[in-house]
């Protein structure tokens, strides 16, 4: 499993805030997300309503993964020392020839 | 590993973080340009490129806002920016004015006018001083 699409399954039920390609901020509940980082929210909310109005008859959304600038995370669920080590683990793989089959 | 909350038995389809759900509801769709549709899905794909059906087009000015009565829809995926279900009760709440299409379109032409001319002084003060204007391509995705 691509290693961002499991690290985002395991933010599931946390707060986040999505940053939009056309600026737009969405704060919400991380309720799902796919393998193209897709992601689903809950309870949103707009920082700027006035600038958004269209938002405030939305409670969940479906953001596309391919407008996602930046996701803000909560620091204290992101473990990064074991991000690190699911990287080098992944090149580790990567670096194996013919080795794709498990 | 397999703990779906919301996406239970959807999880067939991949990708789209399962838009069936959403399927046959009302939905509100950002498009990357800007604009916002509003209509009834009734089909959904891989990419999410979506159907909607008694589309409307709904344009904000401020506090205003107006419909235009669109039909049938056929989004092609990487068009859409985000798309949600509206809430009947938050979307009674808010206080906003419903006009009519003329009306809307009226003070849209006027916001775009002094947009457009917003930007040509720009581009004129920075040509004025050996600058290149930038692409005028900020509202787009």
């Amino acid at each position: 499993m691509p290693l961002f699409y499991s690290f985002f399954k395991s933010l599931v039920g946390k707060e986040v805030i999505v940053e939009l390609k056309n600026d737009l901020c969405i704060c919400g509940t991380l309720d799902s997300v796919d393998q193209y980082l897709n992601v689903k929210l809950n309870d949103i909310s707009v920082p700027d309503p006035d600038k958004y109005p269209h938002m405030l008859s939305v409670r969940n959304c479906f953001i596309r993964g391919s407008v996602v600038r930046y996701v803000q995370l909560p620091a204290e669920e992101v473990d990064t020392v074991l991000l690190q080590d699911a990287t080098r683990k992944e090149v580790a793989q990567g670096k194996q020839p013919q080795k794709s089959a498990s | 590993m397999e703990e779906r909350e919301s996406s239970t038995s959807h999880t067939y389809l991949p990708g789209t973080a399962s838009l069936v759900q959403e399927i046959d509801k009302r939905l509100l769709v950002v498009l990357r340009d800007g604009r916002t549709l509003i209509g009834y899905l009734r089909s959904v794909d891989q990419f999410a490129n979506l159907l909607m059906q008694h589309t409307v087009e709904r344009i904000h000015v401020g506090k205003q806002f107006g419909d235009i009565p669109r039909g049938i829809y056929l989004i092609r995926g990487e068009n859409v920016a985000l798309c949600g279900e509206i809430d009947p009760e938050l979307e009674g709440r808010q206080e906003l004015e419903r006009v009519s299409i003329d009306e809307i379109l009226e003070a849209q032409r006027v916001v775009t006018e002094k947009r457009e001319e917003k930007r040509k002084r720009r581009e004129q003060l920075l040509r004025s001083r050996g600058m290149r204007p930038l692409d005028h391509t900020d509202y787009d995705i």
